[in-house]
């Protein structure tokens, strides 16, 4: 694949417009309008959003933000909804209802709140029973929508509004889920964790791969949050470079089962260049709970390593 | 021609679904409406449709993908019951909003809980407010005709909404009776064809479906969604009248039987009409002036004319076969009594409410409700208007 990103980012145009009412300093525009700029230009795209920001944010009446069709039904069913689109297509294209020459694909997007938690089942379903679409988790790790609650994306220790950094109990207790390591056991032929880094060539690739490969494809993608995570607007694409070169947030593939490690860092930083510069962890920092950033550390370092065997694992087997 | 069959509530519903031949049908298995997604299953799997089968993983993903389809541009059915309704129910509030005319087979069942499989309407009541057109079906033949019509309801420009045609859990969707089914291609030429003005799957002019809808607009959307409701009153009695021209069975808004000249009238709706109308029959040998007013559109409610043909009686009885809990009466009695007090019908009116669970109903409780209006009519006083029809005393 020989191309310039930066040419794609300049001479694309984009599908998802400005005039949108995300924050400034939202991962998750970013994650929409790189992933849309992989869809070949002659190529249609139902999107399909889950309730939450991005949806809220992009689609108020009577102004839409997307160029494309889209729909939002609910919070917990953007992978049922979209199945039902994907049917519909399907059904028509084989009874010749819609032009042989036009190719759509389907592309929904969901937060952690609608894809961890309350969408997991759809999602799941759909994901099963092998619809060609992408479900895209822009996973700013908590309900920032309805004011920072903790969901089953949010780190261990953060301060969100329903596990709140208090004297007894110092923020949330569990550990986060590993949506793309569920994802991986529903045998689909794509699977990615990517994240708006540097030239955003990760992003787009993955996303390029999913949207063009057949069959029920899955992107998790981390996209912070200024107001749930408490850092600078300007800073998001360094807390989006910190969360890599910690290992906090692995970028890797799997394809058919065989996993891919797409950035591996020469100098794994230590955790607490990710959690410092976060208001959420802002009491980790303080005397007496050291402890707490090495149980961080641990975590980090057994799921980095665990991915490391994966890796050596699936690709010994091949 | 017609073609003389045997068939069971359920299979008179997927025959009919496979007549219609939708684009995509999504749905899940709950009892007692699984057979039709299993013998439409069948059909898809033999190839005698074109749909596009969805096995959803449950009754909310089912529905999403109904809306999914329907906005799409396609035809998308489904079927359910009680729970399974229950847990569509915050899509059964969007499909209808979004003026999507997806069309959904109910086979009425108690709600939960405790759990019951069997036959009430709480189901169905308790969507009564979520702005689907609502048909209710005496028997296997008359679910068929409703379904037939449906799509031309829905799908009406003036209409534009979802619609469930209802029948009765078992009593109907399990029992095997006579129907007339009609042929292939007539059924084909009477639904006609479905061609949506928007539609996702339009290249050429995308659109944006479901939007976050504030203060500035909902009121105004509520507002169209409740004409389109009042306009559909209309078009149902013209798809009626057609498929009355086109098959030779006629459909009102509601059926009178022995209304005219009736003194005591029974209000109900399903399959207790059948069991009703026996019973006004044998009341009338005996020279009873009784008559019944069995509803089939409950959704839009046409209560200007309900209050016009009960206007004559000298009491009236309506039955509900789901309990509303609210300390006046069931739904269907407050629907009608409200109709009845806004078009100044002034008819001794009380309330049933019976069944409930899957209670059997016999033509001896139907009686007992005659004979109790024609206490009423003769004592000019109505004791308690909120009452229970087989209800065991000692467990009250």
């Amino acid at each position: 694949m020989a191309y310039n990103v930066r040419k794609v980012v300049a001479e694309t145009p984009s599908r998802f417009t400005e005039g949108h009412r995300m924050c400034a300093g939202c991962g998750a525009p970013v994650v929409a309008r790189m992933i849309l700029r992989a869809v070949k230009p002659e190529d249609h795209v139902v999107v399909a959003g889950a309730t939450g920001c991005m949806e809220v944010s992009t689609f108020i009446y009577p102004y839409t933000a997307w160029t494309d069709s889209f729909i939002h039904t609910a919070f917990e069913c953007a992978g049922a909804t979209l199945s039902g689109v994907e049917a519909a297509y399907k059904s028509l294209k084989k009874q010749g209802k819609l032009p042989e020459e036009e190719n759509t694909k389907f592309i929904a997007f969901g937060g952690d709140g609608g894809t961890y938690d309350i969408g997991l089942q759809s999602l799941s379903g759909a994901m099963e029973r092998g619809h060609d679409m992408v479900y895209v988790c822009y996973d700013n790790g908590a309900y920032m929508n309805t004011g920072i609650q903790r969901s089953s994306a949010t780190p261990r220790f953060a301060d969100t509004t329903t596990s709140p950094a208090g004297k007894v109990i110092p923020g949330k207790m569990q550990s986060r889920k590993d949506l793309t390591e569920i994802m991986v056991s529903h045998h689909l032929p794509y699977v990615a964790q990517t994240i708006a880094v540097d030239t955003l060539k990760d992003l787009y690739e993955k996303a390029e791969k999913a949207i063009y490969t057949e069959g029920p494809c899955f992107l998790n993608v981390m996209s912070p949050c200024p107001r749930g995570w408490g850092y600078a607007t300007e800073d998001l694409m360094q807390i989006n470079k910190l969360a890599v070169e910690t290992c906090y947030w692995p970028l890797y593939e799997v394809v058919n089962g065989v996993y891919k490690i797409t950035y591996k860092p020469k100098n794994k930083l230590p955790i607490e260049e990710f959690l410092k510069p976060q208001k959420r962890f802002k009491h980790m920092f303080k005397p007496g709970n050291e402890w707490m950033i090495e149980e961080f550390q641990k975590e980090v370092d057994k799921r980095w390593q665990d991915l490391l065997d994966l890796e050596a694992m699936t690709n010994k087997a091949e | 021609m017609s073609i003389r069959e045997r068939l069971s509530g359920n299979e008179a519903a997927a025959t009919a679904m496979k007549q219609i031949n939708p684009d995509v049908v999504a749905a899940f298995p709950i009892t007692p409406s699984t057979e039709i997604p299993q013998y439409f299953s069948t059909f898809v799997a033999n190839g005698s449709v074109d749909t596009e089968f969805v096995a959803v993983e449950s009754e909310h993903s089912a529905m999403s993908a109904c809306i999914g389809a329907e906005a799409a541009g396609s035809r998308a059915m489904t079927a359910t019951s009680a729970n399974g309704l229950s847990l569509m129910w915050e899509m059964i509030y969007i499909a209808s909003s979004l003026r999507l005319p997806i069309v959904l087979s109910l086979v009425n069942r108690a709600v939960s809980g405790p759990l019951n499989i069997h036959n009430d309407h709480s189901d169905a009541m308790g969507v009564r407010d979520a702005g689907w057109i609502m048909l209710f079906s005496e028997n296997n033949q008359e679910a068929y005709d409703n379904l037939l019509m449906a799509h031309r309801i829905a799908e009406h420009k003036d209409v534009m909404l979802p619609l469930m045609v209802c029948q009765d859990g078992f009593i109907t969707s399990h029992s095997i009776e006579n129907i007339e089914l009609e042929e292939d291609d007539k059924v084909k030429a009477f639904v006609g064809k479905y061609k949506p003005e928007h539609f996702l799957l339009n290249k050429q002019e995308p659109m944006a479906i479901g939007p976050l809808d504030l203060q500035a607009h909902l009121f105004e959307h509520k507002a169209q969604q409740a004409d389109a409701m009042r306009k559909a009153k209309d078009v149902i009695l013209e798809v009626s009248k057609d498929f009355e021209k086109t098959f030779g069975r006629k459909y009102g808004l509601f059926e009178e039987y022995k209304l005219d000249d009736a003194e005591l009238a029974i209000v109900c709706m399903n399959s207790t009409a059948g069991t009703t109308k026996f019973v006004v029959d044998s009341l009338r040998e005996k020279g009873i002036k009784a008559g019944l007013l069995k509803i089939r559109v409950f959704r839009p409610f046409p209560g200007e004319e309900i209050a016009k043909a009960l206007s004559k009686v000298k009491a009236v009885a309506v039955l509900d076969k789901s309990d509303s809990l609210n300390g006046i009466g069931g739904a269907l009695f407050t629907d009608v009594t409200s109709s009845m007090f806004t078009n100044n019908v002034q008819v001794p009116t009380v309330s049933y409410v019976y069944g409930i669970g899957g209670r059997d109903t016999t033509s001896k409780q139907i009686e007992s409700v005659y004979s109790d209006l024609q206490e009423i009519v003769k004592s000019g006083k109505i004791e308690n208007p909120y009452r229970y029809l087989g209800l065991r005393k000692e467990e009250k």
